[in-house]
Formats: structure tokens, sequence, C-alpha cells
């Protein structure tokens, strides 16, 4: 039972509290400067000695900047799953702790829409971080070095998908937990989760099958790292994609690189991930004591 | 008339502690019921399972004949919570209209309704400033002024007292009496007894979720005994008095405890007969601390 008026009342005020918090005026403000950096990280790229002489070629060029821009990507997808477990937490276990939440559930508001609203505004926030840094620093790179991944919406999506699997799962935690302890077991579960991608790799590339199905296996418990690789996925070269092909499995071990997009089912499966563990939350919500 | 509160045989734990134990309580229509008991013994866990906040571990409850926890149900209510934080980067009249909005007051409504409740609260010269900036009294005036936005048939107030001023408390009073004689029913929570004396219709006093007294204050606050002064009576006490239950006795005044007002007469005629002199006789009416005390067994203060 929804009541949608309500959960727009709910989304307009946490996304106006999101707003004017210092902490995401503080993310804008030094994702910028992050991206000035990188940009004169790039324009340096153009001034390595054997550029101008011909000796290192465009494709080469853009190669490094393609790695370097999968790095970057990096740091701004961990920096927004941070931002989403910091604004989560204290969304629902915060505002309980308050006291905020008893004045606006006992409002003829279905607990649900408490819930939805709130998750609707900081997933809007998580999107729009995600494209607003995405795009600059795609925008940069092409200015620069002239690289424009094959699919520059793909990765942004990825990343905002990233955001929003650890914002469900500190929502889902927020429900049982305090803000401290739901924001500390989902940073911890999204650092789990990524290197349970790396320690796949390894197992691939050193043929050890039990640790390649930890990978496949901790994505489906939480796909925020199957998604990452969708973003890398995205951002690669296709000569990188064809190099890695070729060079065995070792290039497995390799956790910036991804041979594949992440299957149509695992997409599938990340959408429904999401809708059970709001579902989850809802249900955990609904039976809270405020 | 249907009671706007019907709670039966409520029971709630949270893990082995124990926080009601088969509450019975009732909010008839206009009725001003008051909560009281001393920290710890159920009043908000009570005032928030009426609001469907907490839900009962055994027991049944409705509130406007419907389900507790239906959110239908809190259309009609208005609730100040003891604990509460309004946005303190919301400005008065935003943190009323974002309530008049989840109340689902129509939109050509809210304005008129948003600043009726200001003026009400005495608000409106500061309507636009940060709530952020307000004392704790004027928060507390903000708290009760969205309780009562919409016109609610039933207020629950859980100690509204908290942080008021001498003044603000009499404010107070006089809105709940005002809330009384427009047919708001009301809930109050509060462990300030005199607050519950002057206001309250009933009172249910709660000790550690148990319901040690419910009734009507009149009832509750029943004489306790009769006081005579007299002189002339021999000691010991003639046998003729023992009929009256125990008596204390300090110099000329005589208290006979738990003594019926309709045996004064048969205790004056007494008295006389026995050659005394009555000069003053007097029903010993307790406060309702007094009776509170009584009631925990906690001696008066003063005494040991």
């Amino acid at each position: 039972m929804i009541d949608l008026g309500a959960t727009w009342v709910i989304a307009r005020l946490t996304l106006r509290e999101a707003m004017r918090r210092r902490m995401l005026l503080a993310l804008f403000g030094l994702s910028g400067v992050a991206v000035l950096l990188t940009a004169w990280g790039y324009g340096q790229l153009q001034n390595v000695p054997g550029v101008s002489t011909g000796n290192v070629s465009i494709d080469q060029v853009q190669l490094v900047a393609s790695q370097l821009l999968i790095g970057v990507t990096f740091m701004f997808s961990f920096i927004l799953a941070l931002f989403a477990v910091l604004a989560a937490a204290p969304a629902i276990a915060g505002a309980r702790e308050s006291g905020e939440l008893q004045a606006i559930a006992a409002r003829p508001v279905p607990r649900s829409s408490i819930l939805l609203g709130k998750w609707l505004a900081l997933a809007l926030v998580v999107v729009g971080y995600a494209a607003a840094s995405g795009i600059a620093e795609l925008v940069v790179v092409a200015l620069i070095t002239g690289y424009v991944p094959v699919q520059p919406a793909e990765a942004i999506l990825y990343v905002a998908a990233e955001g929003i699997v650890v914002l469900s799962l500190t929502f889902l935690l927020g429900t049982r937990l305090s803000a401290v302890t739901s924001g500390v077991v989902a940073m911890l579960l999204f650092g789990i989760a990524w290197l349970s991608g790396v320690v796949g790799g390894i197992g691939l590339a050193f043929g050890d099958q039990a640790m390649s199905w930890v990978a496949p296996l901790v994505s489906v418990m939480l796909p925020s790292d199957g998604l990452w690789r969708g973003a890398i996925y995205s951002l690669e070269p296709a000569s990188v994609v064809l190099a890695g092909a070729g060079a065995g499995p070792q290039i497995a071990a390799f956790p910036f690189f991804a041979d594949s997009p992440p299957a149509p089912a695992f997409i599938a499966w990340s959408v429904a991930w999401v809708v059970i563990v709001l579902l989850g939350a809802g249900i955990g919500f609904a039976r809270n004591d405020l | 008339m249907a009671a706007v509160v019907e709670l039966r045989g409520i029971a709630k734990s949270y893990g082995r502690q124990t926080a009601l134990e088969a509450l019975d309580l009732s909010v008839g229509p206009g009725e001003v019921v008051g909560l009281l008991g001393p920290n710890g013994a159920g009043k908000t866990t009570a005032v928030k399972v009426v609001l469907g906040l907490v839900r009962p571990s055994s027991g049944e409850g409705r509130l406007f004949g419907r389900p507790l926890g239906d959110p239908e149900a809190r259309r009609k209510v208005g609730y100040l919570p003891e604990m509460f934080r309004n946005p303190p980067w919301l400005t008065a009249r935003e943190v009323m209209r974002y309530h008049a909005e989840l109340l689902g007051l129509p939109a050509a409504q809210r304005g008129r309704v948003v600043d009726a409740a200001l003026a009400n609260a005495d608000l409106t010269d500061r309507a636009d400033d940060l709530v952020g900036r307000y004392s704790k009294g004027m928060q507390q005036r903000v708290g009760l002024a969205v309780a009562l936005l919409g016109g609610p048939a039933l207020v629950v107030l859980d100690e509204p007292a908290t942080g008021l001023d001498p003044i603000g408390r009499e404010e107070l009073r006089g809105a709940i009496r005002g809330l009384r004689e427009s047919g708001t029913s009301v809930l109050l929570n509060s462990h300030q007894l005199s607050e519950v004396e002057q206001v309250c219709d009933r009172v249910t006093i709660l000790h550690q979720g148990h319901v040690l007294a419910d009734g009507r204050l009149d009832e509750l606050l029943r004489a306790g005994g009769i006081r005579v002064r007299v002189t002339g009576l021999e000691q010991p006490l003639p046998p003729p008095l023992d009929r009256f239950g125990p008596v204390e006795r300090d110099a000329d005044l005589f208290l006979f405890r738990g003594l019926d007002q309709r045996r004064v007469p048969e205790l004056v005629a007494t008295l006389v007969e026995l050659g005394a002199q009555v000069h003053a006789v007097e029903p010993i009416q307790p406060t309702l601390e007094e009776r509170f005390r009584q009631l925990l067994h906690v001696p008066p203060e003063g005494h040991a």
C-alpha cells in the first residue's frame, strides 16, 4: 500500500534536505576539483616524450587515457557508494533515533510511502552525481585526448546502478540497525563484494575453480561489483578487449579489465535485487517500533 | 457514542522487558484523559500503541473504529511527541505546510489552515524564521501547533509541558481546555501531576506496565476520610469509636482514615453521646499527588 501523494511530499523534503547538506556540496565541489586535476593529467599525456615526434601514437595515448578514465571512474564510483551509505544510513535509522520519524509516521501516511519517498529522493541524487561526474570526466577526456568510449552512456548507467544497489542495501540495514552500524556494515559489504570480484578474477587466472566461483556467487547476493565490471567494459576501447581476449586467462587477474559486458540475466537480476531489497526494507520498516 | 480510542488487554514486551501488561484504555469523544505514571511506567509506549508507532505483542485496539496501525485512522489525530525534532532548516510555516500536505489537506485550504494554526500558536510574527533558531519553548509551541493542525478529533500530547515556562504551561492548559470545549478528545501523557489534575476528566495511572488505577478524577480523589477537631474526649478512646475504623490523633485533631462521608452524622452523634465537644468536621481531600504516592506506596514528601 503506497500513497503516491505522500511519497512525493516526503521525496521533495528529503531531496531538499540532501541538497542543502554540506556533504553534497563537498561531494560535488571536490569532484569538480578531481575532474580539473585529471584534466591536467590528461593534458600532461600530450607532453609525454615521443608524442610530438610520433614515436608514441595517438592510439597509444588514448589507450592510456582509457585506463586512466577507468581508474578515475573507479574513484568516483567509490565516492558515490560512500555518499549513498552516508545519505541512506540517517534517512531511516537516523530519523528514527532523532524522533523525526515518529511525527511523520503518526500522520495518515503508510510507512511504505515514507521509505519509498526517502529512497526516491536519494536515488535521484545518486543518479545525478553519477551522471554529472561521469559526463564531466568523459567530456574532459574527449576534449583533451580525443578518446571517447564505445558505450559512455552505459558506463554512467552502470556506475549509477552500483550506487543504487548500495543505497538500497543501506536502507534495508537501516530498518533494523542503528545509523552508524548500518552505514559501517553496508560499506563493508560493498568492499567485500569488490574484493570478491578480484578474488574471482585471480581464481580464473590460476584455474582455481573454488575461487573463480566467489565473484558470481557474491554478485548474486550483492550485485555492485558485477555492475562495476559493466562500467569497466563500457569504458574500454575495443582494442583492449581484443588484446585481453588474446592474452590468455591470466588477464582475468587484472581488476580493471572486463572481457565482456554483464549478461542480460544479471542485469535483470540486479533490477530484481533492488526491488526485493526495497520490499524487504518496506516489510522491516512496517514492523519497526518507532 | 463510540469510543475514539479503545485498547483491550494490550501488552508490549521488548525482549524480556515488559513495557505494558494487559492495558485497557478508552478515550471518549470530547474527553480529556490523562496517562500518569513514573518514568518507565509504559506511558509513552501506550501512546505509541494508540498511534500505530509501536505494535503490541498482544491485545487489540481500535482508533476511530479502525484497527490500530491503519493510516486512515490517523487522519483525525494530532500528535505532539515527547522527543521530536522539526527540520531546523525549515521555517515554522514550511513545517506546518509539510504536515498539512502529509495530512492530505486540499491545496486550496492549506494556506488558510496553516495561517490559522500559526496565529493560534501566536507564531505569525516569526512564522518565516527557521525553527532551528527558536527557543525550546517556541519549538514546543510549533510542535503543539503541528498537532492541532487541521482541527483533529483526537489530540495526543506526550509530555507537552516539557520546556515550557509557567506562562507557557498556563497557555497549554488553556489550549487543552479549549480543545475539550470544542469537543476534541485529548490523551495527555504527563508526569506533571498538577497539569493532569487541572485539565483531565479521567486518569489512568500506570506503574511498571500495569494499570494501578483508572477512573474519573473526582472518583480517584474522593475523600480519604474525615478530620474532626474534638475536645473533652477521654483517653484511651472509648470503644464505641472502634466501629469508625482506625483513628489517628494529633492533639485535638482526630483523623478517621477511610471513613465514608455518609457516616459523618453518626460519628458526630456518637462523639456528642460520649460527652465530647465537636468544633469542626471536614473531609480529607487528597491531591492527585497524594493519591499517586499512595498508589505507588511512596511516603508523602517530608516523611521518611
